[in-house]
């Protein structure tokens, strides 16, 4: 397990000079779901995977203890124990990488985990003013805080769009520095909401303000834009990983979220962290899935490997 | 108006088997040809099971044929004489071979050939996707690809960075079975190839070479490493060799002028890339590589409305597009010519004697001045070059000698100096000429055609003086020039090229471009139109040429530079040589940077001018002995004239920045 990242000074410098070219980036993107797809037991194993490094998350205006107790089970046992039994994976405590709510539902994910016997799921919080940002800096600050006051071992902040969309990169640093020092100990992802950005070459700068300024794990969107996690925008935020680390020695985790909802996405998902980052990015200290409904696709397609039948969706346990 | 070829030779290589062979029938049968087809000795199945469909699909017997042999067999469908046109892809070498077999019999020939196409990356690129493209252009069929971006050009600032990358990006690449989808490199087509490519690593090695490469990778079996070589110069076998294998060389350079000149230090022109984010670089830097295809931030994109081919010895004539189905056509008014075997002896032709004096059968013309009658001034005639007259480099004359045999002038015989000044002269004026506004070139064409009307009735004297034709005949023989310069001055901008309908999302350009510098052998009948049918349609087209006029009547021609310099035609735009027509044309032809010899001649001198072009692969447009009737429209200015001064060019330009907000 490698240093956290504790962020560096802000140099400018990394801003000047970044060129993106969007075609060709497509044109990388589209081959990682044809020339690296996995099937058979190397499927099934990296579903599996997969599953640990799922964000499961419920961000709904509905949401009560009722359905984030639901969740939180679900969490705790996110494949039949026939499945894993039938593959020999019983014993491996097999768990998402964490839940992820509002604020106002951490203390009840805590409590239910505890329920679930798997206190050590880690609770993940959104926080900032969630999903837009558009509220003072103090609240944002303050809403890290009472997060972590009530349990949460993560926060996912979202960076200001305003201070991105004028160029103000030492803005978005410092705003960044702040909110990872109200995190103290918890692990901080910051959302870039790629989707707002307008630009790849705005991605590449946001990603790279935010990891200078500290981040754990940088993240494509809150779900909530337009556009969220797709390929092209996933690739030019791993190249910049990849160049913080080749620079600082630090190593920044990476979370896509919104729109992945199928099991072949998974894969394709895991295909692009191997090929552009390495095996380290493989596991969930360094790479999350942001979903709610892809873990149920992901329990089908292990289903089928099992049985070599397709469940219907009302046969596995809803989360 | 065009009309079908007849029977095609197809000879196609083994590194996209199935693909290249399409590219070759499906024109030739759509233009209404039928189709022998040999494919490679490696490759011979996947031809056999697609003659076997398309039987199934209902094209007649006879149609479409493949017949399976060896090189020996291509040789001999090229000389068969039933076969009317031979197109071939395949090495620059066997391309050579095949334009000397075919040499004077009247084939049409296409040759697509080797190539080692950079790949320009400037500061300004986005140096990821440009990793990616290299994987593309060099590694992508294990740089088994006429086309492949074998020759990586990186701007300084960025050299280290760009290296290390692709350095990077081999310790995750996968080598093995070629059926296996997630492989990224599959094996050599055969040990014999796999060997030469090791042969060329290993002396570059030995010269000093770095040579990077991850062994490891790499299964047991017919295979060869992705290779990254640096601490190579151009002077480098590897740098200047096709390898026709996974093997990339990488040079610095300091400025886009330079990556130019290095981009064209070789003498192959099929492709090229040039990645940045720049867009007037990107543009101008692919205008200036000379290629067929030039890709921006991408590399080996291939599309059916598109050409693909080459410039310099990566050969000529398109494989794609509308400029591709013209080598499977003929003017609808020209028979195939059948010049049988033509006799002759290569190495002695053009070979020529000085003329001694004629003192027997001067030319008596007198002038009467304040009624005193006395001969006319002689008039000997100098050669036209570099916008001025000079002598020619040995002291001869020609006479020019009229029907009645009377010595009506005296013109320079020209000699390989001479031609190796005009020539020089020629590459001067090009790049000027070239970037001219097409606009001002046809300026300068009327104006051409203004001062040739005003001399109209001397000019049309002086043919009816050398020919002895009607004098009527001899003034249309001159109208009819000025109108072809109206013609051709017309279409100074209108045939600038267009936009090609590929799948790409963003713009494929087709640019028709000069073809450089060319020679030319004028007909002997009419002298002056069949000198203004030859230079016209090419000047306006932004050539610069080197014309040797009809050998027995010159002296139109050489009135016409008088014209040009009363015309604002830039010197060594147009350049006359006079003498011996073969002598001449032998040293053009053989002139390693004239680019393409036009001859009207001879059926010896058609023969020899195809066999010379072999040398270095210059385009040939030859007569074969044969008249044409040069009043005629079709025949005199039809599109083909077009067709043989240009050479297209494809431009890639992806687009998009847009994907969200």
């Amino acid at each position: 397990m490698s240093a956290r990242n504790p962020g560096v000074e802000y140099d400018s410098s990394w801003f000047d000079n970044i060129h993106v070219n969007l075609p060709a980036v497509k044109r990388r993107a589209e081959t990682l779901g044809t020339r690296r797809t996995v099937k058979k037991q190397w499927q099934a194993a990296w579903l599996l995977r997969a599953v640990t490094c799922i964000d499961l998350t419920t961000l709904a205006g509905d949401d009560t203890p009722s359905n984030v107790s639901r969740l939180c089970f679900k969490a705790a046992h996110p494949v039949g124990k026939d499945i894993l039994k039938a593959m020999e994976m019983e014993n491996e405590g097999i768990t998402v990488g964490a839940v992820c709510v509002y604020p106002n539902r951490v203390a009840d994910c805590v409590k239910y985990l505890k329920a679930a016997n798997r206190p050590d799921i880690p609770v993940a919080s959104v926080a900032t003013g969630f999903p837009t940002g558009q509220v003072p800096l103090k609240t944002r600050l303050e809403e890290i805080k009472m997060a972590v006051a009530d349990g949460a071992k993560e926060i996912d902040i979202v960076i200001n769009r305003h201070f991105a969309l004028e160029g103000n990169w030492r803005g978005v640093y410092d705003e960044v520095r702040m909110m990872r020092e109200a995190c103290g100990e918890a692990h901080m992802k910051t959302i870039l909401a790629t989707g707002e950005l307008g630009s790849m070459v705005n991605i590449y700068k946001a990603s790279m303000a935010c990891m200078m300024a500290g981040a754990d794990f940088i993240k494509t969107s809150t779900g909530k834009e337009g556009v969220n996690a797709i390929l092209p925008v996933a690739l030019v935020m791993v190249r910049a990983i990849r160049e913080f680390y080749q620079v600082t020695g630090y190593k920044v985790g990476f979370k896509p979220a919104g729109g992945i909802r199928s099991a072949k996405d998974a894969c394709t998902w895991l295909s692009l962290m191997k090929e552009e980052l390495g095996d380290e990015w493989l596991s969930p200290h360094l790479f999350r899935i942001g979903a709610s409904a892809l873990l149920i696709d992901i329990e089908r397609q292990l289903f089928h490997f099992v049985y070599g039948r397709y469940a219907a969706a009302h046969e596995i346990p809803m989360s | 108006m065009h009309c079908f070829t007849g029977v095609i030779g197809a000879i196609v290589p083994w590194n996209f088997p199935l693909m290249l062979l399409t590219w070759k029938i499906a024109p030739a049968l759509a233009m209404g040809n039928t189709v022998v087809l040999k494919p490679a000795t490696y490759t011979r199945l996947s031809a056999l099971l697609l003659a076997e469909v398309c039987a199934e699909a209902g094209l007649p017997p006879g149609v479409f044929n493949v017949v399976t042999g060896s090189g020996a067999m291509g040789s001999m469908l090229a000389e068969h004489p039933s076969v009317d046109k031979v197109a071939f892809t395949g090495s620059t070498g066997v391309g050579q071979t095949l334009r000397r077999l075919t040499a004077g019999s009247g084939k049409k020939l296409s040759l697509e050939l080797g190539g080692k196409s950079p790949v320009v990356v400037f500061e300004s690129a986005d140096l990821d996707s440009a990793v990616e493209g290299v994987v593309d252009a060099i590694w992508f069929n294990q740089g088994q690809v006429c086309s492949a971006g074998s020759k990586l050009l990186v701007q300084e600032p960025i050299y280290e960075k760009m290296v290390n990358k692709l350095k990077e990006r081999l310790t995750h690449f996968r080598v093995g079975n070629s059926l296996d989808k997630t492989m990224d490199m599959g094996a050599i087509v055969d040990e014999s190839q796999r060997k030469s490519i090791e042969e060329y690593v290993e002396e570059a090695k030995k010269e000093g070479a770095e040579v990077f490469q991850i062994k490891d990778s790499v299964p047991s079996g017919c295979y060869y490493p992705p290779t990254l070589i640096t601490n190579v110069q151009t002077v480098s076998r590897v740098v200047a060799e096709e390898i026709f294998g996974p093997v990339l060389v990488v040079l610095p350079f300091r400025t886009a002028k330079e990556a130019l000149a290095i981009s064209n230090n070789t003498i192959y022109g099929l492709g090229g890339s040039v990645w940045t984010e720049n867009v007037p670089l990107a543009l101008e830097v692919a205008l200036g590589i000379k290629a067929g295809t030039v890709w921006i931030n991408c590399h080996n994109l291939f599309d059916a409305a598109a050409g693909f081919g080459g410039y310099k010895q990566s050969g000529y004539g398109r494989d794609g597009g509308k400029e591709g189905l013209f080598e499977y056509v003929r003017p609808a008014w020209e028979e195939r010519p059948r010049p049988g075997k033509v006799q002759m002896d290569l190495k002695t032709f053009g070979a020529t004697l000085p003329q001694r004096p004629t003192f027997e059968n001067v030319d008596n013309r007198q002038i009467t001045i304040n009624g005193v009658t006395m001969p006319s001034i002689d008039r000997t005639f100098k050669m036209y070059y570099g916008g001025g007259q000079k002598r020619p480099d040995a002291p001869y004359v020609r006479p020019v000698i009229n029907p009645d045999g009377k010595v009506v002038g005296h013109v320079g015989e020209g000699n390989r100096k001479d031609v190796r000044n005009a020539v020089e002269t020629a590459h001067a004026a090009a790049p000027g000429w070239g970037k001219r506004a097409a606009h001002n070139r046809a300026q300068i064409v009327y104006y051409m055609a203004e001062n040739l009307e005003i001399r109209r009735d001397e000019i049309a004297g002086r043919i009816q003086l050398m020919t002895g034709r009607k004098l009527e005949e001899c003034v249309t023989e001159v109208d009819l020039s000025i109108q072809r310069l109206f013609h051709w001055g017309a279409y100074c901008d209108k045939y600038g090229g267009g936009v090609q309908e590929t799948t790409l999302y963003g713009a494929t350009v087709k640019i028709h471009e000069p073809v450089g510098v060319i020679g030319m052998a004028c007909p002997d009948s009419y002298p002056l139109l069949g000198f203004v049918s030859l230079f016209a349609p090419a000047v306006v087209r932004g050539n610069t040429m080197i014309i040797i006029p009809s050998q027995n009547y010159p002296l139109s021609a050489l009135d016409l530079y008088q014209v040009f310099d009363t015309s604002d035609l830039p010197g060594g735009v147009v350049n006359i040589l006079t003498g011996d027509r073969d002598h001449l044309t032998k040293y053009l032809t053989e002139h390693q940077d004239v680019q393409s010899m036009w001859y009207f001649g001879s059926a010896e001198g058609s023969k020899f001018v195809e066999f010379a072009s072999a040398e270095n692969v210059k385009r040939t447009w030859v007569n074969y002995g044969l008249e044409r009737d040069w009043t005629d429209p079709e025949q005199g200015q039809g599109e083909e004239f077009l067709y043989q001064s240009v050479q297209v060019k494809n431009i890639w330009i992806p687009m998009g920045d847009i994907f969200a907000n």
